[in-house]
C-alpha cells in the first residue's frame, strides 16, 4: 500500500510541476543585469488594461503577455524608459500608469497630499504658539499667588 | 460662537467626502477614454482575410465614415454582436473588420455561420494592429471619419440598444 501511495504522490507532484512551468514561466535573455532590472521595473509599473488592478508582470491576461513582449522588444531595441512608457501610453492611455505623470490633469492629484501636509504643519505651529502664550502670560500676580496658595494647601494635608 | 462653528469643520469635510465617494460608487470603474480619439488610424500593411496576396493599408479607411470592428472566432461576445453589426450594415454604414489573433479557416467558418457585414477584413493573426489600436479584448469597435481619424471607440459588445442610441448618432455626427 505504502509504495503505491508514494508512487501516486510523486506522479501528482510531477503533473503539478510541469503544469506550473507551462503556465507561467517566460524565459527572457538580457544582455546586462541593468536591463533585467529595467524590464522588471517597467513591467511592474504598468497596469493591465483588462484586469483593473494587476501589473502586467503579474497578470495572465493575453494583453499583458503582449505588453511584456513589447517592453522586452523595445528594451532590446535600445529605447529609453521614457520612450517605452510613451509607446504604451500612446496606445493604452494614461490608465496603465500606476504613477500618473505630472501634468495639467494631475496637478490636483499630486498637489493635495502636499497641501494637506503643509496645512497640518501650519495648524501644529498655530496650536503650539497659542498654548505657549496662554500658559506663560495669562496669570496676573494676584492670580499666581492664589494658585500657589491652593497648590501648597493640597500638598500639606 | 465663532469657535463653536469651527468644531463643525470635520463634520463638513466628512460629509463632503462621503457625498463625493457615493457619487463615484455609481460609476463604471472600467470606463475610460480611449487614448486614440482624434488621432489618425495607426499605419498598417497586411493581407486581407479573403486573399493572402492582397495587401491593404490605412488608406483603406479614407473617403467615407467607417466602423472598424475587431473580432475573432474565439470571442463569444463577437457572436452575440453579429446581428447588431449586420443591422448597422443594413443602415448603410461601411463596415471593415479586423480579424484579431485568429486563423483564416476559423475566421471563415465564423463568417459562414454568423453572417458577414464586412466590406473587407484586415487579417491580424499576431495582433500587431490590435496592439497599435490599444485593443485589450475583443470585440472593440472604432469609428473612423472620412479623413482616417478615429472619432469614437466602443470597448466591448455593442448591445441592440447601443445601435440606435450610440452608434448611429455617432456615425451621423461625423458624416457631416
Amino acid at each position: 500500500m505504502a509504495p503505491l501511495i508514494r508512487w501516486l504522490t510523486a506522479a501528482l507532484l510531477l503533473v503539478c510541476a510541469t503544469q506550473a512551468v507551462g503556465d507561467s514561466i517566460e524565459i527572457r535573455d538580457f544582455d546586462t543585469p541593468v536591463m533585467k532590472e529595467r524590464y522588471r521595473d517597467l513591467t511592474g509599473s504598468m497596469r493591465c488594461p483588462l484586469c483593473e488592478n494587476q501589473a502586467i508582470n503579474d497578470s495572465d491576461a493575453p494583453i499583458s503577455g503582449d505588453m511584456r513582449d513589447r517592453v522586452y522588444m523595445l528594451l532590446q531595441d535600445g529605447q529609453s524608459d521614457t520612450e517605452i512608457i510613451n509607446h504604451m501610453v500612446d496606445r493604452f492611455g494614461e490608465y496603465i500608469l500606476y504613477n500618473p505623470r505630472l501634468e495639467n490633469r494631475t496637478y490636483l492629484l499630486w498637489g493635495i497630499p502636499l497641501a494637506l501636509l503643509l496645512a497640518g504643519a501650519l495648524l501644529v505651529v498655530l496650536i503650539v504658539r497659542a498654548r505657549r502664550s496662554a500658559s506663560s502670560a495669562s496669570l496676573s500676580a494676584e492670580e499666581r499667588a492664589r494658585l500657589d496658595a491652593l497648590i501648597n494647601r493640597k500638598r500639606s494635608p | 460662537m465663532k469657535r463653536r462653528l469651527l468644531l463643525f469643520l470635520p463634520l463638513i469635510a466628512f460629509l463632503g467626502l462621503a457625498a463625493f465617494f457615493y457619487y463615484r460608487l455609481g460609476m463604471d470603474p472600467s470606463y475610460r477614454d480611449s487614448a486614440l480619439i482624434a488621432r489618425e488610424f495607426p499605419a498598417f500593411s497586411t493581407s486581407t482575410l479573403d486573399d493572402p496576396n492582397r495587401t491593404v493599408d490605412e488608406s483603406l479607411l479614407e473617403g467615407e465614415v467607417t466602423l472598424v470592428n475587431v473580432w475573432g472566432e474565439w470571442c463569444p461576445a463577437c457572436k452575440q454582436e453579429m446581428p447588431q453589426l449586420l443591422d448597422l450594415e443594413d443602415r448603410g454604414i461601411r463596415m471593415v473588420g479586423v480579424n484579431y489573433r485568429d486563423t483564416r479557416d476559423k475566421a471563415h467558418q465564423f463568417l459562414d455561420e454568423f453572417g458577414d457585414p464586412f466590406e473587407v477584413n484586415i487579417f491580424d493573426p499576431e495582433g500587431d494592429l490590435g496592439f497599435d489600436l490599444g485593443v485589450y479584448g475583443a470585440p472593440e469597435t472604432f469609428l473612423v471619419d472620412a479623413d482616417g481619424v478615429i472619432r469614437y471607440h466602443h470597448t466591448g459588445y455593442i448591445a441592440p440598444e447601443d445601435v440606435r442610441d450610440v452608434i448611429v448618432p455617432e456615425v451621423e455626427k461625423w458624416r457631416r
